[in-house]
């Protein structure tokens, strides 16, 4: 008899088979997550495929900074990455930057909304990866580039255009596989 | 003298807000009208259902100086929105554009009420259908019940 009301009417399961595709979609969700392949806070990047922004670092000890003309014809590809001392993820992956650093590529570091005196802590503990560093105390930088958030990291190639990005911190895959493809294909 | 206490508390206030107010830059009150309004159509990245103007987040506030050193400069709303696109995308607009992305998006204020009413038309016109005709034997059936 219930059985054959739900062949009568089969609109019946309707609300069940909606349930049903939004605990799949929900199921994908959790496992893009658990994998690291989905992070519900990245907030998307226009810049790859585009040129340097406008925009200046200031000095910041033991770095004197940088501005956009710096990165327009680097020699090699440049890691610019967005960092502050107040940003545990930053500490984090900051032996990856050490790693990166020993394979001679180089990292203009940004420290963002950040003060001197801890950005000297920071370096001090942490050891200072950056072939070039500059300051961004207002975040007007942070902006111009398009961030979200620290760490964030983009590769610059040698004609001052943004090839790839990354909201959020260096993965030990990041280091040993994507990074060494895109400098080989941009060096 | 009681009665001038509160007024004076109130100039004091002021008077400790009046840099924060200077930070902004010399904007006109116009200016400073066309940056709130550019602020309050933008997301806050931090605080994703919050204005731009509203957020408390650092992001926030740093994109305020941002769009008030740009309308200090004279350009445009639509360019200063241009300048936010570029690097965020349309998610930064809390107004979106209508394109194919956002196509359901806008169609649905018509689209749900349009189904909703298709469904309970068809309901209702099923409902109305009169039922078969009673058989013979329900009949007699019938009959005996109302004796």
């Amino acid at each position: 008899m219930q059985r054959a009301a739900l062949l009568r009417r089969p609109f019946l399961l309707l609300p069940l088979a909606c349930v049903a595709v939004a605990g799949l979609g929900f199921a994908e969700l959790l496992q893009r997550a658990g994998e690291g392949r989905y992070n519900p806070h990245t907030v998307p990047n226009f810049m790859v495929g585009r040129p340097v922004p406008e925009f200046s670092a200031a000095p910041a000890p033991p770095g004197a900074g940088f501005s956009t003309a710096d990165l327009q014809h680097p020699p090699q590809p440049v890691l610019v990455n967005f960092f502050a001392s107040w940003c545990l993820p930053c500490q984090a992956e900051e032996p990856l930057l050490d790693r990166l650093k020993a394979g001679h590529v180089p990292i203009w570091g940004i420290d963002y909304a950040d003060q001197e005196a801890a950005l000297k802590g920071f370096l001090q503990a942490n050891g200072n990866p950056y072939t070039r560093l500059g300051a961004d105390p207002k975040g007007a930088a942070a902006i111009a580039w398009g961030i979200s958030g620290v760490p964030e990291s983009f590769l610059v190639d040698r004609s001052g255009i943004i090839r790839w990005h990354l909201g959020g911190p260096l993965t030990p895959a990041i280091v040993a596989d994507t990074l060494p493809r895109l400098l080989r294909k941009y060096a | 003298m009681a009665r001038l206490f509160p007024l004076a508390a109130v100039l004091f206030v002021l008077l400790l807000a009046a840099p924060s107010f200077a930070a902004g830059s010399m904007l006109t009150a116009e200016q400073e009208a066309r940056a709130e309004a550019i602020g309050s159509q933008l997301r806050c990245l931090v605080c994703q259902n919050e204005t731009v103007e509203e957020s408390s987040a650092t992001l926030a506030a740093n994109i305020r100086m941002v769009i008030r050193e740009q309308v200090a400069a004279g350009r445009t709303n639509r360019q200063i929105m241009q300048w936010m696109t570029a690097r965020y995308g349309d998610f930064i607009r809390l107004d979106p554009p209508f394109n194919r992305l956002t196509l359901l998006l806008w169609s649905m204020p018509v689209l749900a009420p349009a189904v909703g009413l298709g469904i309970a038309f068809a309901a209702g016109r099923r409902r109305r259908a009169p039922p078969p005709p009673l058989t013979e034997a329900e009949k007699a059936r019938l009959a005996a019940l109302l004796e």
